[in-house]
């Protein structure tokens, strides 16, 4: 074993993060750590990584008992991360990005050229052949996750850490990292790997170890733990909660006047002119690829962007939006995919954040009485399982799915016509996302228009009466719902293959 | 205990007991306070006194920068509105009319509001830095004052001006009730409304709030108006002190001490979270210190130094990475011990 955690214990005030767990990693594994939000993963690598030092148990890394004080330590030692969001200095080259920190000196000086020329080199490897000197902003998520990885490849490190590495990454930049990940197995790196990609997990590790509230639950190898008791074990009860989804039939709204309906409305660059309309109690899924035009398309209709032709009809009236605010008196509500920094403000506690929209519609005179908050908080926080169930918690300490949660309560408690989400899913766990799911159904249900905005199809198929597919910042098909719609065809019209 | 330390107000709290207690210890009658002519007397009044102009200037540079902005120009506002109050006073034909000092005093404030237009213009619609928006107003606006009391020192003598900086009401200094008011108000409006969410939202992730609906733009010119008419109140109690304008001594590295206090007080620069009680704290300790230094008996040309060297422990004892190094290696060598 490369590496050996035992007992592992980590206390946060309130909280048991982690509760005598052990972990052990063998060189040339692929290692998959499992577990829903909450249940310690991120505490876990923290731990490994230096960020947090332990309250209890011991950690050995080829053989010697070590104790880190920082993340430089831990990255001296040999072990390299690379965390879910991406964790570079996107005003930096990407050369600088890749040896920040470890620059090759002459004379105390940087050697640019030699810098430059490693950086390529070791992009090479990862069969990536981009401009080294650009700043790293210039260059799509996907990219900056790659380099990120190339950074930490480079480190030599005995143990590399991959946090949530493909969930902005689409299919074949998914392949293009198994691929190094294979590579580097075969060079005796021990990899951990944390996915909620089922599937990639099942593809790619050797090994898992599953976590469920702070406790260790076991460790097995991938062959032995079928998909279904994977997770059972880590959300502690059977799967009847997706199931149930699945076999529910989504009956087809009362048609009428739309709600909403788009005719022509585009933006240049973002996304090109398209016709759409969304009723009341229906369910609208945007399909496609990263970077396809979904969020571009959403926002146009929540008002954050401004469109640059075409015309917007809400109710049948002509509408302008020119803001978010324009497009909430108008009852619309847009959740973003990027939580972090389009969503939650992470310094206020969850009640605030919950409240935080419906009072700015309101207006800064007329604050919503603390008694009213606290009701509606209670309700959503109860009503969507926020955990911890503490509403005077700040946001920033809350795993990502429950993040999530908040955000939509936000929305819900506004009472929108439309509620816009994009990625609700994203980066949360099975358990989670059926919540979510159901919770999307059941609006519509009660006369909610959704517009639904995800990368997994198996999810926008389960809920939406019509799916909107978008490829190359154009909405390419329309199609109905039904028994003749499945993953392939949405995914054939995605690559080009059907003729709108 | 461990609650009582970690109470933000803590620290600030504990420097302001501790730098009275050395007044006591250098200085016997430093807590004395007597009544003479009806008015209250005592180096502790005299630091209520002193500290209204600082605790003006800080509330409204509290909440600029809980927006993640910073007002350099309270300063030269400050003189403004000095010189503007003493031009026109000097030119009553009765300077000690009640009626017309009010109107005076009236005509200095509006012309602050919209200096602070200006700067929230800058900062909200033109989108320039704060700093660099505000730093326009900090040189030009000293220009400004000095027009208008064409490069002079304006004295004046008129009975209810000086009521504003160095009058008594009931036997406490009406400068000291001017700035309780202010406090007062500011709480009301920032915590009695919802104005303090949506100000903290705004500083903590402008592109969150946006798309949460909040009307940024108009909060951000909201907080630099404030701030410009509360520097113009600090002016006018600076001015009506000493009887005149002085355009370049008027509110002189004002905006570096409130920017101190607000820091001293736990409001981060980076905007976000704000403290009115810690900024208020922070003014008194800063003025504190400055009496300090002088009852202690700090060399006069020592004394920046002397504030320099209390500022950086206060800071240091404020900084939870500093007590975590100091204090966490005890606190380690003790449950290895144990």
């Amino acid at each position: 074993m490369v590496l050996q955690m035992t007992g592992i214990k980590k206390v946060f005030p309130g909280v048991v993060a982690l509760d005598g767990v052990d972990f052990r990693l063998a060189p040339g594994e692929i290692h998959a750590l499992m577990g829903e939000n909450g249940a310690g993963k991120s505490t876990l690598i923290k731990v490994l990584t230096g960020v947090y030092d332990i309250d209890g148990g011991e950690i050995e890394l080829g053989g010697e008992k070590v104790r880190f004080t920082g993340p430089l330590q831990a990255q001296q030692a040999g072990i390299s991360t690379v965390y879910q969001e991406v964790n570079l200095c996107p005003n930096l080259s990407v050369a600088e990005n890749i040896y920040i920190g470890r620059e090759p000196r002459r004379f105390g000086r940087i050697q640019w050229s030699e810098m430059r020329k490693r950086a390529k080199r070791s992009l090479a490897r990862l069969d990536l052949d981009i401009d080294v000197s650009a700043q790293l902003d210039s260059f799509s998520l996907a990219i900056q996750q790659m380099v990120a990885i190339a950074r930490a490849v480079d480190l030599q490190a005995k143990v590399l850490i991959l946090d949530e590495p493909t969930s902005s990454l689409d299919k074949d930049e998914v392949d293009q990292l198994f691929a190094i990940m294979h590579r580097l197995k075969d060079q005796n790196t021990a990899i951990l790997f944390v996915s909620h990609f089922l599937d990639q997990v099942y593809e790619i590790a050797d090994r898992m170890t599953v976590l469920r509230n702070g406790k260790l639950i076991g460790e097995y190898r991938t062959a032995d733990l079928p998909q279904m008791q994977l997770v059972s074990k880590m959300i502690g009860k059977e799967l009847e909660a997706l199931e149930k989804i699945e076999e529910q039939t989504r009956e087809v709204p009362v048609r009428g006047e739309p709600l909403i309906r788009a005719t022509n409305l585009g933006r240049t660059g973002a996304i090109a002119p398209f016709d759409l309309t969304i009723h009341a109690g229906e369910v609208v899924g945007l399909a496609g690829l990263l970077g396809s035009g979904r969020t571009e398309l959403a926002r146009l209709l929540f008002g954050a962007d401004r469109p640059d032709s075409g015309e917007l009809t809400i109710d049948g009236k002509p509408a302008r939006l020119s803001s978010p605010r324009d497009a909430m008196t108008k009852g619309i509500a847009f959740s973003s995919e990027n939580r972090r920094t389009e969503g939650i403000i992470g310094e206020l506690t969850v009640r605030e954040n919950i409240i935080l929209a419906m009072q700015a519609e309101r207006g800064w005179t007329r604050p919503i009485p603390r008694r009213r908050q606290d009701e509606l908080v209670d309700r959503y926080v109860k009503a969507l399982q926020i955990r911890p169930a503490d509403p005077e918690r700040l946001v920033r300490d809350l795993s990502g799915g429950n993040q999530q949660k908040v955000l939509l309560a936000r929305w819900l408690i506004t009472e929108p016509r439309l509620l816009i989400i994009d990625e609700p899913t994203r980066g949360i766990d099975v358990g989670a996302k059926a919540e979510i799911q159901r919770l999307v159904a059941q609006l519509a249900d009660g006369g909610m228009a959704v517009l639904f905005v995800s990368a997994e199809l198996e999810e926008v198929l389960r809920l939406s009466h019509k799916i909107e597919v978008l490829r190359d910042r154009r909405l390419v098909e329309e199609l109905t719902n039904g028994d003749d719609v499945d993953a392939d065809r949405i995914m054939q019209t995605i690559a080009g293959g059907v003729t709108p | 205990m461990t609650n009582l330390i970690r109470h933000r107000l803590f620290w600030p709290i504990a420097v302001l007991v501790v730098l009275l207690a050395s007044n006591l210890v250098f200085s016997d009658n430093f807590f004395t306070i007597t009544l003479q002519d009806g008015h209250l007397y005592g180096s502790l009044i005299d630091v209520l006194r002193r500290s209204a102009p600082l605790v003006l200037v800080a509330l409204g540079m509290t909440l600029v920068i809980a927006t993640g902005g910073i007002d350099l120009s309270v300063g030269s506002v400050m003189a403004i509105s000095g010189a503007l109050a003493c031009l026109l006073i000097g030119d009553l034909s009765n300077p000690d009319s009640t009626t017309k000092v009010l109107l005076v005093v009236g005509a200095a404030i509006v012309l602050c509001l919209v200096f602070g237009l200006w700067n929230g213009f800058l900062v909200a619609v033109l989108g320039i830095q704060p700093i660099i928006a505000t730093l326009i107003l900090m040189v030009a606006g000293r220009g400004v004052a000095q027009l208008i009391t064409g490069g002079q020192i304006l004295n004046v003598h008129s009975s209810p001006y000086r009521v504003i900086g160095a009058g008594y009401f009931l036997s406490v200094p009406v400068s000291f009730l001017i700035a309780a008011a202010a406090v007062a108000l500011t709480v009301a409006l920032t915590r009695r409304t919802a104005l303090g969410l949506l100000l903290e939202s705004v500083g903590g992730s402008p592109t969150a709030s946006r798309l949460a609906g909040i009307r940024a733009r108009r909060i951000t010119i909201m907080v630099y108006v404030f701030a410009a008419a509360f520097a113009g109140v600090a002016g006018l109690i600076y001015s009506s002190d000493v009887s005149s304008a002085d355009s370049n001594a008027a509110g002189n590295l004002i905006e570096l001490n409130a920017i101190l206090a607000v820091v001293l007080g736990g409001t981060a620069l980076t905007g976000g979270r704000f403290s009115i009680a810690g900024s208020v704290l922070g003014a008194v300790i800063i003025t504190t210190l400055d009496i300090t230094a002088v009852s202690v008996g700090v060399p006069v040309e020592t004394t920046l130094l002397f504030k320099a060297v209390v500022v950086i422990i206060l800071c240091l004892a404020q900084s939870a990475t500093f007590r975590a190094k100091v204090f966490g290696r005890f606190a380690a060598k003790r449950t290895v011990t144990a």
